[in-house]
């Protein structure tokens, strides 16, 4: 295909020369201005923070680089272990919360039992603080000691992230249910497919098109609340750096810690961002026809 | 002749308004029947309370002699036994040609992929479509994309066909190849209820035309009746609103 697509093509095309000229002065005159601001503002927030009188401390407590060096390896380690639960975790989410959506669109009095029982799952569970669900599985059933149950503590943390998330992220999956428009599920139904048929092939499908951003939200606040099962004894990334730190009482190890979340979760956000921006576009360009 | 369809005493309101009062309709086998008046008058309605898409308040339907409307029966059975075509085609967006013609065969019907394949391209190619086999619907004219949900309709081999405004939302040079493929559904025999606004075409093809007025059958008759020598006032006025438009 030789054509660019629309959004590449230069205004030249079409407005007259002169014009496409100016537009690209200004395109090029606004670049640089946004550069020079950048580095403005920048520079004087740092400026500002080095020059302080406290910074040596600061600096000597969170960001020294012996220590920095020193920790690294357990809290790396660690996180490892962070990103094992979180990809644990997210699987079933993703396939739990689906069906929890699922149950709660269907329609007809028959379903009503299964539907109410979703419903309270989901208040229920998004009312209490995913912290306390945490303790309350991961101290609370081991110590029940029933027999044939886990007492693993990475079990009962994934579990309670995965039940805490999987309320949430069934609200995303029903929004994007009922984003569908009706005459869809319509026509399913007209061709004699079942309700669920009709959800599994007709209106699913679309819908998690239409909710994929808000998911991808979804994963970053993830990521980074794997992090609370922590409080379970679990060494992972913060509880690694915790231990460093208790040993040494500088916060370094904290920061290591940081970074590795961020170098996880930026990247997934930027992607959303692009994502939501591709989709905008397209649905627009589509609508426009 | 036996009826193939019947509706007894439909009434039916969407919360405090009442779209249709105490219809009633035969339709014989092989019967094309249109549907025609102003919008809202409840055509649409009509067509989906027969294909079990929205319920009814009152009255019964009765197809091959049994009551559609029974609690007992079950909606899906009877809805394969009838095709509904939408005013806006309603294709699955996210499933090629192919695949929203086969869904309908595959999962219902447990016919082998293969064989719903076939029998989808066959069908293609009879209404010049075998092109688009594997294109998506947002690539296709409002013409193409309705001729395919035509296509998809048919692929369950229903024995009934129910057309909602199917041309309705079409440029005006599209329309003639939609209402080609209903003139060859005709030919072969097709049971046909047909809601539309192109009156030539209904005076054309129907066997009886029906005129809605405010949800009820205000006048039903042979076409040449109702087009020439209307009874009722309503009618009268409707029609020479059509005139009026030169749309007649």
């Amino acid at each position: 295909m030789s054509t660019p697509p629309d959004d590449v093509r230069g205004p030249g095309l079409f407005g007259p020369p002169r014009r496409a000229r100016r537009q690209r002065e200004e395109g090029a005159r606004g670049a640089i201005v946004a550069a020079v601001s950048t580095v403005v503002v920048f520079g004087l927030i740092i400026w500002w923070v080095l020059s302080s009188e406290n910074w040596p401390e600061v600096q000597q407590q969170f960001f020294n680089p012996e220590h920095f060096v020193a920790s690294f390896p357990d809290v790396l380690g660690g996180f490892w272990l962070n990103i094992q639960m979180f990809a644990i975790a997210e699987v079933l989410i993703l396939v739990l919360s689906l069906v929890l959506a699922m149950i709660r669109s269907l329609r007809g009095p028959a379903f009503f039992p299964l539907r109410i029982l979703v419903i309270g799952y989901i208040d229920l569970i998004r009312g209490i603080p995913i912290i306390l669900l945490i303790l309350l599985l991961g101290f609370g059933v081991p110590a029940l000691q029933l027999p044939g149950v886990p007492n693993s503590e990475y079990f009962w943390g994934i579990a309670a992230l995965v039940i805490s998330y999987s309320a949430y992220t069934a609200e995303v999956y029903r929004a994007g249910i009922e984003s569908v428009h009706e005459s869809q599920r319509m026509s399913g139904r007209s061709l004699g497919l079942t309700q669920v048929q009709s959800l599994r092939y007709v209106t699913v499908p679309q819908a998690i098109r239409n909710v994929i951003p808000a998911l991808l939200n979804g994963f970053v606040s993830l990521q980074k609340d794997v992090a609370l099962v922590f409080v379970l004894g679990v060494r992972e990334a913060v509880r690694e750096a915790q231990i460093y730190t208790a040993g040494t009482f500088n916060y370094t190890a904290y920061v290591a810690a940081a970074v590795l979340f961020l170098v996880a979760s930026v990247p997934v956000a930027r992607f959303t961002d692009w994502y939501t921006e591709r989709v905008r576009r397209k649905r627009q360009s589509v609508g426009a026809v | 002749m036996s009826a193939k369809l019947e509706v007894r005493g439909l009434v039916k309101s969407y919360e405090e308004k009442v779209v249709l009062r105490d219809v009633d309709l035969d339709v014989a086998r092989h019967e094309v029947v249109c549907l025609i008046g102003s919008s809202g008058s409840g055509k649409s309605t009509l067509l989906k309370c027969i294909n079990l898409l929205v319920p009814i308040d009152e009255g019964q339907i009765v197809l091959d002699g049994e009551d559609i409307t029974s609690p007992k029966v079950n909606p899906n059975r009877v809805r394969q036994k009838m095709g509904i075509v939408f005013q806006a085609f309603n294709l699955f967006p996210h499933m090629t040609v192919l695949r929203n013609i086969t869904l309908g065969p595959i999962k219902v019907h447990d016919v082998s992929r293969r064989e719903a394949e076939e029998r989808a391209r066959s069908l293609l190619d009879r209404f010049g479509l075998l092109d688009k086999v594997d294109e998506y619907p947002d690539r296709l004219s409002g013409g193409q994309q309705q001729r395919v949900a035509m296509v998809r309709a048919l692929a369950v081999r229903p024995e009934v066909m129910l057309f909602d405004e199917v041309t309705s939302s079409l440029d005006p040079e599209l329309v003639a190849e939609v209402l080609g493929v209903i003139r060859d559904l005709k030919e072969e025999g097709m049971t046909m209820i047909i809601a539309t606004h192109e009156m030539g075409f209904a005076r054309d093809v129907a066997d009886k035309v029906c005129f809605l007025d405010d949800g009820a059958f205000l006048e039903t008759g042979p076409p040449e009746q109702i087009f020439t020598r209307p009874v009722e006032a309503r009618t009268q006025q409707f029609l020479q609103r059509i005139v009026d438009a030169g749309r007649l």
